[in-house]
Formats: structure tokens, C-alpha cells, sequence
């Protein structure tokens, strides 16, 4: 009988002494294996049942032009690397700047000792993890070149002065205005004990105003952005023209507004950040997250009828540019199109490895997170109601009184399923008309209640850029909805 | 991790390398550690240490440019100055910020105590006993869905290439509980505590464990409440959230930028009811996190706001100082536009009232505890806000807890309608206020 030659040299600790472990800081490739195999398997030969570690490079920069001089150009470089031990179901998360064998051997061995483990002594056996070949989304789709070809700081310069220049033309009673810019170029690398291993670069971009108005002792308060996550040219082609006078025409509007009456209102809903009252009211609730802390009336509804069965739901990652999508999410799990809710039905919940493996509900490509600073949780990524059948002009027909939602402010939902959100753009609706603007309105209400009362949905469905805090951290997302009727909902007012 | 001497090397070297004459760093090195449980076992621990810092950098022409980063090695801080140094081609040709004059005046003689960090296993255990004892308080109260026990090390250090160099050392901890109550038939109830001191020994555990399990029990008798106007009590907390949120009033960066409440002629003006008095002091005692100096190294101080009611003073960096004609106060951060923000706020009684109140007696009145999605319900630039709040409609004394409800009104004007103003302050993490009343806020109720 013959015996095959060992395929690889077997390791014992004491050998790491005399490794090169020199992984390139400046680049997050094929050739951080050795170092991350090798750490993993010394997370695995401590015991744990799980290890992970998420390397993050960061480059964002932010401009702002004030009325007609730039006044803040502000870059960021970040490195930084996270490492996750899972002992049964309990985990514990340590993240680090340092981004030498050291630092994240230093980093697995705080975690590990949070976790009651130590890292093999000397002359231990040492099993490195076998990761798969690098899933390379980056090089596999072109974006290792996206950062050079973004705009430059004078460009982004050039834009934001000619934008509020545009801006300062259509608007009146300026007191302020301001055009905002940022880019957030991140390279993520993910390695973990089940073998993956995968690279991804995110470009996300967002661009817009916030214009001040003001006569005596009227004031109006208009914001509007536009975002984007793979296109390196997008500030460039934005159409600032259109924005501006989207905004001017909102401020103007609402300067001399009334504020809202408070009362319970049929609204109508518009569409794009209108999506906002699902995400509040609905797509936090089927985080895996809210299953675990017991914090979602929707736990054990799975396979029930929770919402007006006129109404579907989706979360994906995966719509060209939309501003949640992601290839990959911060696990390393491609991104999804998840059934949320089909024709009222609860469908399937937004999971993460950890929300997973303590709800048994699969994994969605949902894991994600704001940096290496936080472990990552499930999170929406590109929320929203699908198309209906009614026509727009269908629902504003079927409101003798009540209110349209235009522009959305941000919301929340409390651990008890109650939601609130503001509405910047008011109008009150009479006879299916639209009379007159609003201001000062608050939309709060109970998760279960308000999804039965969502009756008609139109065909017009669009996407808005959001940004989403939670868990772990301040993450973009889409939120989106055709126009929709609410039956009735508490407007809170004056 | 590198030392505040190390990293100040670093950059006299990188400055020197690339030609830069003019520059300061502000930065922090942090080490924290925060536990979360669930029904008795450590869910998730967190643990991390990380430094940052913030360079800028004047070019040949006295322009500034600004870069973070949070690579503090010698690499790192070349790359940060190097890109500091482009970005000062774009910077601002009017109000070029400047060092702050005060960058080597003496600071404050605080002795804060440091607490050294308390073993993983002893958050653990502290936690899990503070979840047990919150479920054994009352038969309703079937979870505790949000808490946490953290601690953090901050070091924190400025220095400019002038000589200033400052540095100091605080440690804090800090525990939340938020317990969730099931009744059969009844909705569930949520209310919670937060306590932040020095360091885990001196943590009040106990009135953390009494303020949640008081407050949680309290929502058990829940209803709706007529919409209408109310005189509302906000607690210290919820008032002094709404201060925070305004606080472009009395905001210098506010003013200059027009986006304020206030403008530059509004000081000595009347702004608040004579009941109503605001001091910002980041060293009073209260304030576990006192820090001795800003962003730019400016030493921090007691700025009188509001003052019976007249706005007195605005706070400021050494820039806005500057335009304005006055001291900094030590409220600066340093960025690629220096901001202004407050440290700690004490609210107290102002003139003499005339009449005294209290929820013992009061009736038809609404207590307001917290007041929710502040990002979203209060438009700053405007003046108004809409805000959902936890609370109690109270009556001789008895408070029935409100089951969703939202209090909307104008900022300025509710400044004006505070028609008392309790003498005992509550100690919160973000200042000092008593229990504020104000006359004839709309409330909305649910349904």
C-alpha cells in the first residue's frame, strides 16, 4: 500500500513563531488567507464554535457649499478589523484598528477570553481553516478602479457651487442654502471558520439640498437628496437643475403653510421616501433582531395574514444603484430578494447568521452593519410596497377629507410595536382635492393595526435613499411604495 | 497603541517631511466593553480599542484642510497630513479658523477620579442579576428586551504645532434597562432607566433597578387621552432633550450660518418666561464626563444662557468668538468646519415665582417623561416640533399612564408659557433640570 504525502505541511503553534503573516495593509486580496486561515483555526483550536473576522478599509469624504463658498471639505481614512466568537449561541465581538498578525491574533484572544477560552498553548496541533477560493466581487465586477474615477475635490467643488447657484435662482426668501456631497468608498474582506471568503467594494453617494426659508415670522425647512451606490460618475450627472426646483417649489409652498389640525385622517401616501411607514411600521418588525429581544407582535406569525391583502412587500439587495444594495452583505452571503409579505401573508423574516442560528429562521443576506465597530445584525436593505392595481387618481378620489403625505421626515418603532414618523410636505385633501399645504404633522400608530388599513396601493411605485440606525449602526437603505391610502391613522398636530 | 508623545512625534515628523509649518491634532484613544443579556445568559459582549484623530493642516496661502483617520502609525499620519494638505487648496477664504487664543491658557484644576475597568465576567454577572431582579419585580413584566452595562477609557489629547499639548484620562460606565410587561388582554407596556457614573463599583444599580421597575409598573394602567390643550410637566430629562434639540438658539456657528432661532441682535432679549434660567458648565460636578478643554483646546467654563429669561450668551469656538467680538467658551469640535455644541446643562429656577405648583394637586395635567424620535418629530430651523412621549395624565396625584400620544407646539413660545419651574433638579446624563411646567400644549391622543 502506498501512502500519499502529507498535501501541506501539518502546523503546530509553536511554528507560527517562524511564519511571515505580512498581509498587505493596503489592499484586502488572496493574500490575507494565510493570515486569517491561520488565525481562524487558532479561534477554532480554542473552542469556539464559530469565528469571524470582517476587515474594513474606508474612504469617505463629505463637501458642502453654504450659499455660494465652500465651506467644509472634509476627508476620512479608516482601517480597522472586527473579530466574532460564538460559544453555543452566545457571542462576543471585539474590533480593532490594528491590522497586523498581532493585532487581530491580540484581538481573537480578548474575544476568546470573554468567551471563557484560551488560545492553545505551544506545540499544540493547529488546524487552519480551508477557505474557499476568494469570491471576489470587486475585481469580478469591474469596481476595483471606482475610487480614481470619482469625482476630485475641485469637482466636487465645481458641482456644489453651480448647484446652489441654481438653487439661490429658483428660490425665494432664502435665508440658507446648502448643497451636500458625500462618497463612502469601503472594501470589506470576510473570512470565517465555515470557510468563507469573500471581498466586496461599496461606493455609496449622496447628494443634496437643504434649503432655509423665511418671511418675518414664517419659516420653511426643505431637504432632498438623491443616492446611489455603484455609478463612480454620479455626482457629475446629477440633474441639480430639476432637484433645485423641486425644492424651491416645496419651501415656497410650505412658507405660509397652516400647521395641521391633529385628528385621525384617511392619508394618502406619496410614493418613494412615502416607504418610510413600512420600514417604521413593518420591516423593523421582521428583523430577526426584534424575534430574539421579543420585541415584534409578529413573532409567531409566519404563514398568517398581517396586513390588507391588497398589499405585497419586499426586501432585496439587488436593484441596480438603489442605495441598500448590496452584492455581498457583511457576512459574506450574496444579497437576496426576500418575500416579506405576499397579499397580506407574512412570508419571511430579514436574518443574519446569529438571528438564524437563535430563531432557526434562514439567512437572508441580511447581515450588515456600519463598520468593523459593530458585529453585524439583520437589517433592511431595499424595503418596499409593490405596485397595486388603482390608479393615483383612484385615491385621492375615495378622501372626502383627510391628509397627503408628499415629503417624509425620518420615524421610529418602539419595543412595543408603536411607531411615529413626520411628514415635512403636508397637504390637506378635500373632496379628492388638493386644497391647501400643512406643516407640523406626526403620523403615530400601532404596527399591527396600521398594515390591516393600508386598502389600495397604485401602480406608481419609485425608490427613495434612506438612512437607517439601529443595531448595529447607521446603514443606507431604500425605502419605496407606490402611492397608498391609509384608511385612518392619529395625525398629531396642533 | 501608540502614546499622545508618540503620535505628536509622528506628526512634527510627517509636517516636516511634507513641508507643513502650521497644524494641530485633535484625537482620542478609546477601550470600551459593553455587555448585553437575555433571560439570564450574556448574549452578545463587545469589546474594542481604537484611536482617531483629526489633523489640520495651513498651506503656504493660510488656508486650512482637514483629513481623519484613524491610523495613528507613522504611515497613517503621513497619509493623513499629506491629504490635509490637498484639501487646503478648497478651503474657505473667509473666516480662516485660526489656533484658538486660549490653546495654552491654564484649564481647569478637576480632579476626575479614574475608575480602572472592571473584569468581563463582572459586567456579565452584574447584569444578569439586574435582568433577574427587574422580572422578579413584578408578575407583568416578562422581559427586559433592551440593557446593556458598558464601560469605556477614553484618552483624549490636543496639540498644535504652536506648542499647545493637553491631555486627560476619564473612564465612565453606564447600564440601561428597558423592561417590556404581558398582560392577557392588554398591550404590552415598556419603560426603562439609565444610570452613567465613573466606573462600575460606582454605578447606582439599585435606583437604576427602582426607576425601571417604578416606571414599567406605573404604564400598566394605560388609556386614551382627549385630544386637546393641556398644561404639560415635562421631566428634567424631556425638557432638557428639547433644549438639546434647539439648541441652534443660542448656537454662535447657528447664528452666523442663519440657521438659528436667534441672530446676533437677539442677546439681552427676552426669550423665556422670568421662571427660566440655563447655564451650560461641562466641570460641574454632576458631569461624569467633564471635560477640561474643547476641540481646539479652549478651556471649558460655566456659560450663563439664559438668564431669567433674557438670552445672555451664546456659545462658541475661538472662530465664532472671533466675528462675534468676544472669548471662546470651550464648546468647539474640530473639523473641516469647526463646530459648536454644548456640554452639560443646568437648568434652574430663574425669578421668583409667584405661584406654586404640584402634581399632587394638580389636575387634568400631563406628565411627560421622555419624548420619542426627537430626528424626526422636531424641525430645529422652524421652531416647532411633533413628538410622540411617554406619560401620565395626572389628577390629585393619580397618573393613568397615556397609551400613545403626541405633544406638538413651537419652541419658542412654550420658553415663554413655563408657568413654573420645580426647585429640586433631577441629575440626568446630559445636565441638571427640575420638572418644567408649561401652560396649553396641543396633545393628540390615539384614536
Amino acid at each position: 500500500m502506498t501512502v500519499a504525502p502529507f498535501p501541506t505541511p501539518l502546523l503546530k503553534t509553536n511554528d507560527l513563531l517562524q511564519r511571515d503573516y505580512a498581509a498587505p495593509r493596503d489592499r484586502f486580496d488572496s493574500a490575507w488567507e494565510a493570515t486569517l486561515s491561520t488565525l481562524l483555526g487558532l479561534g477554532r483550536a480554542a473552542g469556539a464554535d464559530f469565528v469571524e473576522f470582517f476587515l474594513e478599509r474606508n474612504n469617505y469624504i463629505s463637501c458642502q457649499a453654504e450659499d455660494d463658498a465652500i465651506t467644509s471639505l472634509s476627508p476620512r481614512l479608516v482601517t480597522g478589523a472586527g473579530v466574532r466568537v460564538f460559544r453555543g449561541q452566545a457571542d462576543c465581538y471585539v474590533s480593532t484598528n490594528d491590522l497586523t498578525f498581532n493585532g487581530l491574533k491580540a484581538a481573537l484572544d480578548k474575544a476568546l477570553a470573554i468567551m471563557g477560552l484560551t488560545l492553545p498553548g505551544p506545540h499544540t496541533n493547529l488546524a487552519e481553516i480551508n477557505l474557499e477560493l476568494l469570491r471576489d466581487y470587486a475585481t469580478a465586477k469591474g469596481k476595483d478602479g471606482w475610487l480614481s474615477q470619482c469625482s476630485s475635490m475641485q469637482e466636487m467643488g465645481d458641482v456644489l457651487l453651480a448647484a446652489n447657484g441654481a438653487l439661490g435662482q429658483k428660490a425665494s426668501h432664502v435665508q440658507s442654502r446648502r448643497a451636500v456631497y458625500f462618497r463612502d468608498w469601503q472594501e470589506v474582506l470576510v473570512a470565517a471558520s465555515d470557510g468563507t471568503f469573500a471581498r466586496d467594494i461599496r461606493l455609496t453617494q449622496s447628494v443634496g439640498y437643504n434649503l432655509l426659508c423665511a418671511d418675518g415670522e414664517h419659516r420653511s425647512s426643505i431637504g432632498q437628496r438623491a443616492g446611489d451606490t455603484s455609478d463612480p460618475a454620479f455626482l457629475r450627472q446629477w440633474d441639480y437643475a430639476t432637484a433645485a426646483a423641486d425644492v424651491a417649489e416645496s419651501a415656497g409652498k410650505m412658507l405660509y403653510a397652516d400647521y395641521v389640525e391633529s385628528g385621525s385622517y384617511p392619508v394618502i401616501m406619496a410614493n418613494k421616501f412615502g416607504g418610510v411607514i413600512f420600514h417604521e411600521a413593518c420591516g423593523h418588525l421582521l428583523e430577526t433582531t426584534q424575534i430574539e429581544r421579543g420585541t415584534t407582535p409578529f413573532i409567531d406569525k409566519k404563514g398568517q395574514k398581517i396586513a390588507h391583502e391588497n398589499l405585497t412587500a419586499w426586501d432585496e439587495g439587488i436593484s441596480p444603484d438603489a442605495f441598500g444594495t448590496i452584492d455581498m452583505d457583511d457576512e459574506g452571503m450574496p444579497a437576496q430578494r426576500t418575500l416579506l409579505i405576499e397579499n397580506g401573508v407574512l412570508k419571511n423574516f430579514l436574518s443574519d447568521r446569529a438571528g438564524s442560528m437563535r430563531t432557526g429562521h434562514p439567512r437572508t443576506g441580511s447581515g450588515r452593519r456600519q463598520g468593523f465597530t459593530y458585529a453585524a445584525a439583520s437589517r433592511m436593505r431595499n424595503t418596499y410596497i409593490a405596485p397595486g392595481d388603482y390608479s393615483v387618481e383612484e385615491l385621492f378620489a375615495s378622501v372626502e377629507k383627510g391628509i397627503y403625505c408628499k415629503q417624509m421626515g425620518g420615524g421610529s418603532v418602539g419595543p412595543t410595536g408603536q411607531f411615529n414618523f413626520a411628514v415635512s410636505e403636508a397637504y390637506l385633501i378635500e373632496n379628492g382635492q388638493i386644497t391647501k399645504p400643512l406643516k407640523g404633522a406626526t403620523l403615530i400608530g400601532e404596527a399591527t393595526e396600521i398594515m390591516d388599513k393600508i386598502s389600495m396601493c397604485s401602480n406608481d411605485l419609485d425608490l427613495a435613499a434612506g438612512f437607517c440606525g439601529s443595531i448595529s449602526g447607521s446603514i443606507y437603505v431604500t425605502v419605496g411604495q407606490p402611492h397608498l391610502k391609509v384608511d385612518s391613522i392619529t395625525v398629531g398636530g396642533r | 497603541m501608540p502614546t499622545i508623545q508618540d503620535i505628536a512625534a509622528y506628526a512634527e515628523s510627517s509636517a516636516k517631511k511634507l513641508g507643513i509649518v502650521k497644524y494641530d491634532v485633535y484625537g482620542s484613544s478609546v477601550d470600551e466593553t459593553s455587555v448585553q443579556v437575555d433571560k439570564g445568559d450574556p448574549k452578545q459582549v463587545k469589546a474594542s480599542n481604537r484611536s482617531s484623530v483629526i489633523v489640520r493642516v495651513w498651506n503656504p496661502d493660510g488656508k486650512v484642510g482637514v483629513t481623519s483617520t484613524s491610523d495613528v502609525d507613522p504611515l497613517g499620519m503621513d497619509l493623513a497630513l499629506q491629504t490635509a494638505q490637498e484639501a487646503s487648496a478648497f478651503g474657505v477664504d473667509d473666516h480662516i479658523p485660526d489656533f484658538s487664543p486660549e490653546a495654552v491658557a491654564p484649564t481647569a484644576d478637576v480632579q476626575v477620579e479614574t475608575v480602572p475597568p472592571a473584569p468581563v465576567g463582572d459586567l456579565i454577572s452584574t447584569l444578569v442579576e439586574a435582568e433577574k431582579q427587574l422580572l422578579a419585580a413584578h408578575p407583568a413584566i416578562a422581559s427586559v428586551p433592551y440593557n446593556g452595562l458598558a464601560q469605556r477609557a477614553i484618552d483624549r489629547f490636543y496639540l498644535n504645532s504652536a506648542g499647545a499639548l493637553r491631555q486627560e484620562a476619564r473612564s465612565y460606565a453606564s447600564l440601561y434597562l428597558y423592561s417590556k410587561t404581558e398582560q392577557e388582554g392588554r398591550k404590552p407596556r415598556s419603560a426603562g432607566a439609565m444610570r452613567v457614573n465613573r466606573g462600575l463599583p460606582l454605578l447606582d444599580i439599585e435606583g437604576c433597578l427602582k426607576e425601571a421597575t417604578e416606571k414599567t409598573i406605573s404604564h400598566l394602567d394605560y388609556d386614551k387621552v382627549a385630544s386637546g390643550k393641556y398644561r404639560v410637566v415635562f421631566s428634567g430629562e424631556a425638557f432638557l432633550s428639547l433644549l438639546g434639540a434647539f439648541s441652534n438658539m443660542y448656537n454662535a456657528q447657528s447664528v452666523l450660518d442663519n440657521r438659528s432661532l436667534s441672530t446676533a441682535d437677539s442677546l439681552g432679549t427676552v426669550v423665556a418666561s422670568p421662571l427660566l434660567s440655563v447655564y451650560d458648565d461641562a466641570l460641574h460636578p454632576e458631569n461624569v464626563s467633564a471635560e477640561t478643554f474643547d476641540g481646539e483646546g479652549t478651556p471649558t467654563r460655566r456659560v450663563p444662557i439664559i438668564e431669567q429669561g433674557v438670552l445672555t450668551q451664546f456659545l462658541h469656538s475661538a472662530g465664532t468668538a472671533k466675528r462675534m467680538g468676544t472669548s471662546p467658551t470651550g464648546h468647539a469640535s474640530i473639523g473641516a468646519k469647526v463646530s459648536v455644541g454644548p456640554s452639560y446643562y443646568q437648568v434652574l429656577p430663574g425669578a421668583e415665582a409667584s405661584t406654586e405648583f404640584s402634581l399632587e394637586h394638580a389636575k387634568n395635567v400631563i406628565f411627560i417623561d421622555d419624548l420619542q424620535a426627537l430626528h424626526a418629530g422636531v424641525n430645529a430651523l422652524q421652531g416647532s416640533f411633533s413628538l410622540p412621549f411617554d406619560g401620565w395624565l395626572v389628577n390629585d396625584g393619580d397618573r393613568t399612564s397615556i397609551e400613545s400620544a403626541t405633544v406638538a407646539g413651537d419652541f419658542r413660545e412654550l420658553l415663554k408659557a413655563i408657568v413654573h419651574i420645580e426647585p429640586e433638579a433631577e441629575i440626568t446624563p446630559g445636565g441638571l433640570c427640575p420638572r418644567i411646567w408649561v401652560d396649553a400644549l396641543s396633545i393628540t391622543g390615539e384614536g
